[in-house]
């Protein structure tokens, strides 16, 4: 058996388990699911984005053919509200504004997509038939969407009990030692921007069913859901109040999360609820209109940042006011992306002494924003990397010099920063080095001049980024108002014949877990990769979990495999002992071989098991037969993945269309597991980053209309879009995880934008430009070269 | 989508008659338009006419100086079509542009012409080439075809049976996409041929629309200088959050100029 086992270890690009059943259309989603006797919902939404319900008459929907029930807000009395998973405190100690998000709209309409009645029939037309049959009578009121304008005086009101729509109003950082930073400082360099509103988009639309068994009172949800566990504590305990022990939360194959299916929604409550209620299975899957109205968005900050800086460049301090955008309520985990998932990452790779930063969280009339690929640390990495390239520029100072000048040295871990964090390792000179390299920053001028024979304009921008993953520890998040532990849980079952099933907290859905996780089972117990299975998504086969989001699968559910066959080994150990007859001191465990020391007497893995589960030759009154051994794996940190993005475009001059040429990220994500995982993970990281920086937009009207509410709209980055995408790992390990690993999957959204757009507005350095906006769109860079003289 | 029914006639005749009796009926064939209109619900026809057994609407063929290509043909057969490479290498090149492989593989000739887009690209060759609009009852010149935005002059009842293109001397055709939708933001089609100097813009306004500064200015030369210098006028123009008019109007100049490079 061990023969084999180095090629699928750690390290080995083994070919992904499970793209068999995804690429040949066998995937088990939860639209896949169906139930018998299962009937189907249809939710009404709010077209308008604020207004006060007058009346709902639902009579002659009901009366239509198939229907078997309409509800409204006034059907769920005792229905709990939407919990939010995160408080957070203002300046002044008082806990954030916590309005109630009703699962059915309670007398005011907030949004556009706002749910406000659900139609269930028998088949999916006739549900939506009946819809439209709804008689809703509102009184439309006066909207904000804009998060400067939802703060200004005399703003409509979000919610008429939170007075200028001010969820929070947040601070970290030394103010005084920041003021006197800029007080000696020889240059001070202002900077203002918007981070630009996202839609996540998965391919596979949001879907819910929901099943009740009458006979044991259990209720099941089947889920699109990045954390089936979470979604079963806050709608059980928060929302349906159903005892965990009634309920099961399945999350099968999923189509792609990138965060927007963290968050627990209406429709989950509506489905476990109405199925119960009408005895009944009752699905509902979103439409892609109803996804881009309904799934929570992401970014959209605006900030103003001072950087000050001495005469040689060395950053003295930074200053940085933020206003986030919440939406009309706050989704799961949405208080803490503007704060301790932005904020604390102010410092980025810099060693920058004295950094204060102010957060005013505020409600508008839009869908709720919450965490998106990245989740607040995209936010602080192109803040930082933008201003550095501003400061560079208005100072005098080349852009990679500056960025060297402060960087943290690399003798400098563990390293504290003035924002709460420690990076426990890293290595940016490297990073940096070698993407210059790769890149070819060097010869990049000779590149410009060519194209400039085209009549394009070539520009090259850099991004040395860093961010931090896994969120933990517990106690902490805890103390800083995560209403959550923040740990994974992982079993290692051995099977008698020695092939072995992993149960795991995290949620697979699109990341490759179920190759990489069984690399670790397979580098560290010696099975082949083809006799690990992974089982994941669903409470009813893993003991808990907290699932799979900010980059935190590998360093903690990993981590929690690791520790769970710690124990397996140790139990082995003791077990091949008894039957080699040796002391247990003297068993040595390697890759699937127990051996006792210095002879050749060697038991595999699955003669241990064997006799653990026929416990024949067995030391019984010591041991308890079997082999199956769970962890719970609490970390003492965060992960500090980091590294440097470059990116190189073509502006064509009579349109101002902008063209990535190529791209070069390398990137520290500690050990690699599977080194062609990571690169998708990157890849794919990279586009939804380029996607934003020029082409991605969610936009509202004055009135609070979505404008750009379906794909005819909505600029989603196509492959003819980007650019070849060169992935490199340059690795430091995590000094606090037992795998040394610190996470990939958000990498490339985090570093990717301000390179893209240090590059567009590189290009434009002819036109006095200091900023574009993103996205940087044609007409948008047109607008800069038709107004220049140039 | 709502309830219809649908029926499948083998003849002209009997799909016009349908939609004489019936002016709630509405005539399908490759269905890239009126099939997502139904699954929004933004149309509720009694009965969806398909097309598609109608064999005289299909085929590509040539007719002494012209080049006739039925309604029913797909845009891929005619990217692919040796015939229409060898007399109209631009429509040719259009079509294999339009959409993606999806859209050229189901979408037809005529349906894009009928439903008259203002952001499709067909329209611009028909009437950037002077074409004839052959239909069940009559020939409708290309200018006096194409009337407002998803506007035409086809009566209910009356069927696009094919397409004449009357084959030019030189061709070209050039569009910058919407970057979401992939439609035309604004584009191009110029000819020189036997109906004269024509140049079609399309994407750029409510419907397609010839712009005759802009052939006059290449009646005098031929050459992309010569449309560099005309401005169109940003009046009337499509804006939106993808561009404003202004924006469009500047590309609608330096689209002709690129129609007029890939004609030679």
């Amino acid at each position: 058996m061990n023969a084999i086992l180095p090629f699928e270890g750690i390290g080995a690009s083994v070919k992904r388990k499970e793209d068999l059943r995804f690429l040949s259309g066998r995937g088990q989603y939860v639209d896949d699911i169906n139930r018998p006797g299962q009937v189907y919902a249809w939710i009404l939404r709010s077209q308008y984005a604020h207004a006060r319900i007058v009346s709902i008459d639902t009579t002659a929907a009901a009366a239509m053919p198939g229907v078997i029930a309409v509800f409204t807000s006034a059907d769920m009395a005792g229905i709990g509200g939407i919990p939010c998973g995160w408080q957070i405190h203002n300046k002044d100690g008082t806990p954030m504004a916590e309005p109630k998000h009703p699962v059915l709209a309670e007398g005011k309409l907030r949004h556009v997509g706002d749910p406000v009645a659900v139609v269930i029939a028998e088949t999916r037309s006739q549900a939506r038939d009946a819809g439209e049959a709804i008689a809703l009578e509102v009184e439309a009121l006066p909207a904000v969407t804009g998060t400067t304008e939802a703060l200004a005086a005399g703003a409509p009101r979000v919610h008429d009990d939170i007075a200028g729509n001010l969820c929070y109003d947040w601070h970290i950082g030394d103010k005084s030692m920041t003021d006197a930073a800029f007080a000696r400082a020889e240059h001070r360099v202002a900077f203002e921007t918007t981070n630009n509103r996202l839609i996540a988009n998965a391919m596979e639309p949001r879907s819910a069913v929901g099943d009740y068994d009458t006979t044991t009172g259990e209720h099941t949800l089947f889920t699109t859901s990045q954390n089936p566990h979470v979604i079963r504590l806050l709608m059980g305990a928060f929302v349906l109040n159903i005892p965990e022990s009634k309920l099961r939360v399945v999350a099968p194959d999923v189509g792609g999360g990138f965060g927007s299916k963290i968050y627990h929604y209406a429709e989950e409550a509506i489905v476990t609820w109405a199925a119960a209620k009408l005895g009944r299975p009752v699905k509902w899957t979103a439409d892609r209109t109803e996804s881009f109205m309904s799934d929570a968005h992401g970014r959209d900050h605006v900030t103003r940042a001072e950087l000050a800086l001495d005469k040689e460049g060395t950053f003295l301090g930074l200053r940085v006011h933020t206003q986030a955008n919440m939406g009309a309520y706050l989704s799961t985990f949405a208080p803490c992306v503007p704060t301790y998932l932005y904020a604390t990452l102010l410092a980025g790779v810099y060693s920058t002494p004295a950094i204060y930063a102010e957060v005013k969280a505020v409600f508008t009339h839009t869908v709720p924003v919450d965490a998106y690929r990245g989740a607040g640390r995209p936010e602080a990495t192109y803040l930082l990397e933008r201003l550095v390239d501003v400061a560079a520029k208005q100072c005098g100072f080349d852009r990679i010099e500056l960025r060297r000048r402060n960087f943290i040295a690399t003798d400098a871990f563990p390293y504290q920063t003035p924002v709460a964090l420690e990076y426990d390792s890293g290595d940016y000179f490297s990073t940096l080095n070698q993407a210059l390299e790769t890149s070819g920053w060097a010869g990049f001028e000779a590149r410009r001049a060519e194209a400039a024979k085209r009549g394009k304009l070539r520009g090259i921008g850099i991004s040395t980024y860093l961010e931090a993953c896994g969120i933990a520890p517990s106690a902490v998040v805890g103390s800083l108002g995560a209403r959550a532990g923040l740990y994974e849980v992982g079993t290692i079952r051995v099977h008698p014949t020695g092939s072995i099933t992993v149960l795991t907290g995290a949620h697979s859905h699109g990341q490759g877990h179920e190759t990489t996780f069984a690399q670790l089972v397979c580098d560290k117990l010696g099975v082949p990769v083809a006799q690990v299975d992974i089982v994941h998504g669903d409470t009813g086969k893993v003991p808990f979990g907290m699932g799979t989001y900010g980059s935190r699968s590998l360093a903690v559910g990993g981590s929690a495999m690791e520790k769970a066959m710690d124990k397996i080994i140790a139990k082995g150990k003791r077990i091949a002992a008894h039957l080699m007859e040796a002391a247990v001191e003297d068993i040595e465990f390697d890759r699937g071989t127990f051996r006792v020391a210095g002879t050749d007497k060697t038991k595999v893995l699955a003669e241990i098991s064997l006799a653990a589960y026929v416990p024949h030759n067995y030391p019984i009154d010591e041991i308890e037969p079997g082999l199956e051994e769970t962890a719970f794996y609490d970390p003492k940190n965060f992960t500090y993945p980091g590294g440097c993005h470059i990116a190189e475009v073509e502006i064509e001059k009579e349109t101002g269309k902008v063209s990535l040429i190529n791209f070069t990220a390398v990137d520290d994500v500690g050990r690699v597991i599977n080194p062609m995982i990571v690169e998708g993970q990157v890849q794919g990281g990279v586009a939804q980053g380029v996607g934003q920086a020029l082409m991605e937009n969610c936009v509202y009207d004055a009135a609070g209309q979505l404008i750009s509410a379906s794909m005819m709209d909505y600029a989603m980055p196509r492959a003819d879009d980007l650019a070849p995408v060169s992935v490199a790992t340059h690795v430091t390990l995590c000094t606090h995880n037992p795998l040394g690993v610190k996470g990939c999957g958000e990498v490339g959204a985090i570093g990717s934008p301000p390179a893209v757009i240090n590059a567009v507005v590189d290009a434009l350095r002819d036109y006095g430009v200091t900023h574009v906006e993103m996205p940087a769109t044609a007409p948008k860079i047109w607008s800069i070269i038709h107004g220049s003289t140039l | 989508m709502y309830d219809f029914t649908y029926t499948k006639p083998s003849s002209i005749a009997d799909a016009a008659k349908l939609l004489a009796a019936d002016p709630d009926a509405k005539f399908i064939s490759g269905g890239q338009t009126l099939l997502p209109a139904l699954k929004h619900r933004l149309n509720r026809p009694t009965t969806v006419v398909d097309l598609t057994g109608i064999a005289e609407m299909r085929g590509i063929r040539r007719e002494g100086n012209s080049l006739v290509i039925g309604a029913l043909t797909r845009h891929a057969e005619v990217a692919t079509s040796a015939e229409v490479k060898a007399a109209i290498p631009a429509l040719a090149e259009m079509a294999s542009n339009i959409g993606d492989t999806q859209v050229r593989n189901r979408g037809t000739l005529g349906g894009s012409v009928a439903n008259n887009d203002p952001a499709a690209d067909y329209p611009a060759a028909v009437l950037g080439l002077g074409a004839t609009v052959v239909t069940s009852s009559r020939e409708i010149p290309a200018d006096e075809f194409f009337l407002g935005m998803f506007t035409t002059a086809l009566e209910p009842d009356e069927l696009l049976v094919a397409i004449r293109f009357p084959i030019p001397e030189k061709a070209g055709y050039a569009k910058m996409r919407n970057p979401a939708s992939r439609y035309v933001m604004a584009g191009a089609f110029v000819s020189r041929g036997p109906q004269g100097i024509r140049v079609a813009i399309n994407g750029a306004g409510p419907c397609v629309f010839r712009q005759a500064d802009m052939e006059a200015a290449l009646a005098g030369a031929w050459s992309a200088d010569a449309v560099a210098g005309v401005k169109q006028d940003a009046d009337g123009l499509n804006g939106d959050i993808h561009g404003s008019a202004e924006y469009r109007a500047h590309l609608v100049t330096v689209m002709a100029k690129r129609a007029v490079v890939a004609a030679g």
